[in-house]
């Protein structure tokens, strides 16, 4: 069975206003089930977020899914099968749902997979790179990968534990040094260093990959500190925050609200919400803004640049 | 109108916070549309004696009694802690904090049944609080863990007249708790909604569903968390919840009284 989502979850329009009002909205931290992910409430799940996206005012969702998340491969050491397939089931929801684009999710272990998927899925409408917790992400298995989304122009995602300090079951998790190492000999790609809330010592995170332009901090997880946003606008300012959610709808709202308070500018909350997103992702990647807005506002690949 | 049962003053041992003080909880109050809150006093929870801290707390609240209710910290193994549970009284302390963890004290301990009977007799409901961080950024001497639900069943089945509110509760201690007690016994717990994940897996709408809006109450653990995730969370219920009424810190007052 193809993933998909119920019928009334997908499409129209919400009677609701939007609570995080009309500016453009991209959620660059999605995951979407699929039937084999030995959950049976898989629709529910998917029809949630879109439900929420709509009240919340999300025009874009960029969404990967981690193979079966555990179902039979480990959810951050998926095999090529699993890996196959929840690409499979994740580039049926984009092409099914306007308001969906896809990663494409890769394991760096199994490194001739990888690059075909990416190879295969790029050609099917995916737009970025998702890695998990496969591999430490300073490892040089990740180069071939990093070199290949260079040459596509695609951002790669990261999951990121924030000052790793151990080992943790079930992942081989990196931290933000880790990924700044990787990012470094990367300078042309564009490094989103996953939910910053998501779990670990963000503060940590912060010095490690200030000085580093390629990589932009993701805003999502379920972490909520007080002071985290403050100090991250601090570190890397609003042109290398990123918006999104991963999978506690809720906090993203509490942060796009409490973004207005820490004092970002109207155009600085506008890079926040979307603009960096798309001057990160490749061109023609939100044809949904583009429909709403006209595409010159997005031709401007560099428009977040002009931002700070 | 809501009021905000899980806040603090002071300062946190593991981490900065910015600007932890009644003034500025008052201000963020005002901004959010939060009628008052019930407050705490951060570092006392990693005193060994909490009484000085109680001390900072009432000072601290005192220039904003109309917003701000203090809860002082009551520790039932330090000796004369009835002198503190008494003070709280007399100050109109809706209820008192405990943390059990911090202090050693296991899901059977005497000490703290005694405080939750005192407290029912009292007529102040008793306050606990789950975590005040993800496990996965504690501090490396932050190892204490989470209170664990048999101390909540525990002191839910002490008395009739013990009112409990939990703070920073997730979903799985919930059911664990409210399906471990008997109607009677759960009908005295209240759980605020600052840890329990809106969608997509919509964890505060199931137990809305389950265990009813009426038995869950406003909270946020400032300065700790963002003050606008609760509402965030009850602005992303599913149409059919939309609306749905909390319990109330004036029914707790009632019915511990």
């Amino acid at each position: 069975m193809a993933a998909r989502t119920s019928a009334d979850a997908s499409g129209t329009a919400s009677a609701h206003r939007r609570l995080a009002g009309e500016e453009p909205l991209v959620d660059m931290h999605a995951h979407f089930f699929h039937p084999d992910c030995g959950r049976d409430d898989w629709v529910e799940r998917n029809d949630a977020r879109l439900r929420a996206g709509e009240r919340i005012g999300i025009d874009v969702h960029i969404g990967s899914v981690l193979g079966t998340f555990g179902f039979t491969s480990p959810t951050y050491f998926p095999s090529p099968r699993d890996v196959t397939l929840g690409n499979d089931a994740m580039l049926a929801l984009a092409r099914a749902d306007r308001r969906i684009r896809a990663y494409v999710a890769v394991n760096p272990n199994d490194t001739s997979h990888a690059l075909d998927e990416i190879a295969r899925c790029a050609a099917r409408g995916a737009i970025g790179i998702k890695l998990a917790a496969s591999r430490r992400a300073d490892d040089p298995l990740l180069d071939p990968i990093a070199e290949d989304a260079a040459r596509r122009g695609f951002p790669i995602l990261h999951h990121i534990w924030q000052h790793r300090r151990r080992e943790w079951p079930g992942q081989e998790a990196s931290d933000g040094v880790e990924y700044g190492r990787l990012a470094k000999r990367h300078p042309t790609v564009a490094f989103i260093l996953a939910h910053i809330g998501g779990g670990g010592d963000w503060a940590h995170t912060l010095p490690a990959v200030e000085d580093l332009p390629n990589v932009v901090l993701d805003l999502s997880g379920s972490g909520v500190d007080r002071g985290m946003l403050d100090a991250a606008y601090r570190a890397v300012g609003a042109e290398r925050l990123i918006w999104g959610c991963d999978i506690t709808m809720e906090t993203g709202l509490a942060k796009l609200r409490a973004l207005s308070v820490v004092g970002l500018s109207a155009a600085e909350m506008s890079a926040v919400r979307w603009r960096n997103s798309a001057r990160i992702f490749p061109a023609g990647a939100f044809r949904e803004l583009e429909a709403r807005l006209g595409p010159t506002r997005l031709a401007n690949r560099d428009v977040g640049n002009a931002l700070v | 109108m809501t009021v905000d049962v899980n806040t603090f003053v002071g300062g946190y041992p593991f981490r900065h916070l910015p600007h932890p003080d009644a003034a500025v909880l008052v201000r963020v109050l005002e901004r959010e549309g939060v009628k008052g809150a019930w407050v705490g006093h951060l570092p006392s929870a990693f005193y060994r004696d909490p009484s000085p801290g109680n001390e900072a707390l009432l000072e601290q609240v005192a220039p904003y009694r109309g917003a701000l209710s203090a809860v002082p910290t009551v520790r039932p193994d330090w000796p004369k802690w009835e002198r503190e549970l008494a003070a709280a009284h007399d100050a109109g302390a809706p209820a008192v904090r405990a943390y059990p963890p911090q202090w050693g004290l296991g899901s059977s301990d005497a000490s703290m049944r005694a405080l939750a009977a005192a407290c029912g007799e009292a007529g102040v409901a008793l306050l606990l609080t789950v975590r005040f961080e993800d496990l996965r950024q504690r501090h490396s001497m932050d190892g204490v863990g989470d209170l664990p639900p048999a101390t909540i069943r525990a002191l839910a089945r002490v008395s009739e007249a013990t009112h409990l509110v939990i703070t920073a509760a997730g979903r799985a201690t919930v059911e664990e708790v409210h399906w471990g007690l008997t109607p009677e016994e759960r009908s005295r717990v209240w759980w605020d909604i600052s840890w329990i994940w809106g969608p997509p897996d919509d964890d505060l709408a199931h137990l809305f569903r389950t265990v009813g809006a009426g038995r869950f109450v406003y909270g946020s653990g400032w300065p700790l968390r963002l003050t606008q995730t609760p509402r965030a969370n009850l602005d992303l219920l599913p149409d059919e919840l939309a609306g749905a009424a909390l319990g109330s810190v004036g029914q707790i007052a009632r019915v511990a009284r």
